[in-house]
């Protein structure tokens, strides 16, 4: 059976496998859709609205969206973008993410989507909520003023159990991404840097290594974000 | 009538000041009074991060000479991390640091001189101020003020290359530093296209003193006397006596020369500096504990730095150390604006470190970062361009930090500062019930000479126009003027 399937976004023609979504098409065929909450090998559920695109005149997130035979796909449009760069805004305005100080500059998602979609000032107000720090697990650090809510760390930190370190803590507006204070203590070098590294802002920082990577040299340094994926 | 004269904001110094002169019935200045007007609180806000956040978090004080707050922090970090206290690290961690200092050195000295205080020079304390200013100096002085350019520019590039920006870098971290000198990068720094390369810095600092010097020698009376007044002085030195401006012992020297703080370890300021509050100004007034609030206080900065060391360790500026120590018979000197003299001899020095430092191929090992066993205080002191700067962290067992002090140069010099308002205020003012444009300028060349960065020592960002008010003694504003 033919398991190829062809479709289109922005016009350009788009070849992938049946079982695929639509951002993973787009990168297999060197078209950038922005994610933030989606993690390769990761289960996708569309939270942060980053990767929003539109199919058949409706807003989809490209992140849960099936690849179908035929779709007719916006994507890099003055709207679409428009509506993305709202999107990291509201995001700068309901945390405290202050750049100059983060030693995830440079190799920060959020603030790398900032530069793509050219944001200068948010057009909302900021709302500096009060965030706490939690220092006490002794090799990482959660710092929640610059928690995105989207749970990669949830996701792919767990133990060989397949027991989770981190976990959602209260709802609604005051929800936060914790860690498990007694499943902390045994988290090994390895995946507390993974934690790290798979945290797309500066919400979970290894401790005691901060800006040993020189200005130059970070991962945005080089490119921007999605250039190595646009063709 | 008695009036109180307020100059507000003070012009061409680094940040927001407001003066005000009271004057009596007679028309005799009773009391001036320099106030600094703003607050911003890094030493609370910096509370709760993790620490080897803190050299990048508060460098951000300043925009001039943040190298200054990044390296001190640092060093105060390097104790926290076991790493000695500023003489720990690797060849290439000390060097580097040293490199990045000397260039924001060298910057922060060119742009005092050659941006700020160089049109009170050329035309005059009490010339058109539409002339006595920065564009006055590039359209009637312009080979001098393409090298102010160029020179600040070449300090620049030295702290890109060491910092990774020319601004708020974040080059040195606790224990070290997070990168070396590429031999690409030093030959571009050491024998770059002309006029940016080493020798010719040299070259041009030896030009601006030799400028200074010229000056002096025909405005003597007005160089000597003005804001002339005794006082004790602050520096670091290092261990050996040489002026050194990265690392060493703190010492203090009386109007005499004699010594009242005798090379003791910075780690201890504490025992020996004490800082007063006055309800009037949000910078503090420092002083030496031993000698009280009346007879402790101290200047700091280039002049407090050459009354202090005993020499120069670069031997153009050591020949010129030598003549600026005959000209008191190697006495301290008390003259507010050999603060300019003093400047560009240290000028001078940081050219020559510069050149030095970059022919020394320690800068390009790869062991940057040293550790050892961590405590939980620590106190880093550097000289900054603007005088001695202390900053003292503790950390709690999660990694963050629970307590920040600082003391920044400005604030050290806030005492001497307000002397030196008082002096020209009663030099210019007295008698005189109208208060002129060159009168306001020349309280302003008095603190100009200490290069105050108001935003550092009260931790604020600050707009330099400039008001003036005239209050009687019921406080109420009967003439006012701006500019």
């Amino acid at each position: 059976m033919n398991n190829t399937i062809k479709f289109k976004i922005d016009g350009k023609e788009i070849i992938t496998e049946n079982g695929k979504t639509v951002v993973e098409a787009a990168h297999q065929n060197g078209v950038y859709i922005p994610t933030l909450c989606n993690f390769p090998g990761s289960f996708s559920k569309g939270s942060c609205r980053m990767c929003t695109i539109k199919v058949n005149n409706r807003f989809m997130t490209s992140c849960t969206t099936p690849a179908a035979p035929g779709m007719e796909v916006e994507s890099n449009t003055p709207e679409i973008n428009e509506f993305r760069k709202s999107i990291i805004e509201l995001l700068f305005v309901s945390g405290n993410h202050f750049c100059p100080s983060c030693e995830k500059s440079g190799n920060c998602e959020l603030q790398a989507l900032a530069y793509r979609y050219q944001m200068m000032v948010p057009r909302y107000p900021y709302s500096f909520p009060l965030k706490k720090v939690d220092a006490s697990n002794p090799k990482i650090i959660k710092d929640q003023n610059r928690c995105v809510i989207c749970q990669r760390c949830m996701k792919t930190i767990k133990t060989e159990k397949g027991e989770h370190y981190f976990a959602y803590l209260k709802r609604g507006n005051v929800l936060e991404v914790v860690m498990d204070k007694e499943l902390g203590k045994e988290m090994t070098d390895e995946l507390a840097k993974l934690a790290m590294e798979n945290c797309p802002v500066g919400s979970i920082i290894y401790k005691e290594v901060g800006f040993v990577e020189p200005i130059g040299t970070r991962k945005y340094d080089k490119q921007p974000i999605g250039s190595d994926i646009d063709v | 009538m008695p009036k109180k004269i307020t100059i507000e904001p003070v012009t061409r110094i680094e940040g927001h000041g407001k003066v005000t002169i009271k004057i009596d019935d007679n028309g005799k200045v009773r009391e001036s009074r320099l106030h600094i007007v703003e607050f911003r609180g890094f030493e609370r806000f910096v509370q709760g991060r993790p620490y080897w956040e803190a050299p990048v978090l508060v460098q951000r004080l300043c925009g001039i000479c943040p190298v200054s707050h990044h390296l001190a922090a640092a060093k105060a970090l390097d104790v926290i991390v076991g790493a000695g206290t500023g003489d720990g690290l690797t060849a290439v961690g000390e060097k580097m640091r040293r490199l990045m200092h000397y260039g924001q050195f060298f910057q922060s000295h060119v742009l005092h001189f050659f941006h700020l205080s160089s049109p009170d020079f050329l035309f005059g304390i009490d010339a058109d101020p539409a002339i006595r200013n920065v564009i006055g100096v590039i359209k009637h002085h312009k080979d001098l003020a393409v090298q102010g350019v160029m020179m600040r520019k070449y300090g620049q590039e030295i702290i890109m290359h060491t910092a990774g920006k020319k601004i708020h870098g974040t080059g040195a971290i606790p224990g070290g530093i997070n990168k070396n000198l590429s031999i690409a990068e030093r030959d571009l720094l050491l024998n770059g296209t002309d006029p940016l390369n080493a020798d010719k810095m040299v070259e041009w600092s030896v030009a601006a003193l030799e400028f200074f010097k010229v000056y002096h020698k025909s405005n003597a009376t007005l160089v000597d006397t003005f804001a002339e007044f005794p006082s004790n002085h602050l520096s670091m030195v290092r261990k050996d006596g040489a002026l050194d401006i990265y690392h060493g012992v703190l010492r203090a020297v009386d109007a005499d020369g004699k010594r009242i703080l005798n090379d003791v370890d910075y780690q201890d300021y504490d025992k020996y500096i004490e800082e007063e509050v006055r309800n009037w100004s949000y910078m503090k007034f420092p002083y030496l504990k031993h000698l009280g609030k009346e007879k402790g206080w101290y200047r700091v900065g280039p002049l407090a730095r050459l009354n202090v060391c005993d020499f120069i360790p670069t031997p153009l500026a050591q020949k010129e150390f030598e003549e600026f120590k005959a000209y008191t018979t190697g006495k301290p000197n008390n003259m507010s604006l050999h603060y300019h003299w003093a400047r560009l001899i240290e000028t001078l020095h940081s050219a020559e470190a510069i050149r030095d430092l970059l022919k020394d191929s320690d800068l390009q090992n790869d062991d940057l970062v040293i550790k050892g066993e961590k405590t939980n205080k620590g106190v880093g002191v550097i000289e900054a361009p603007r005088g001695t700067l202390f900053h003292h962290y503790e950390i709690n067992d999660n990694d963050q930090i629970t307590l920040a002090n600082l003391i920044v140069s400005t604030t050290n010099n806030n005492e001497p500062m307000n002397q030196a308002v008082n002096h020209t205020a009663k030099s210019f003012m007295n008698g005189q019930m109208e208060i002129t444009e060159g009168m306001m300028n020349a309280v302003e060349v008095a603190i100009r000479a200490y290069d105050p960065c108001l935003s550092c020592a009260t931790h604020a960002l600050g707009q330099m126009p400039l008001e003036m008010k005239l209050v009687n003694a019921n406080n109420e504003v009967i003439d006012s003027k701006t500019k």
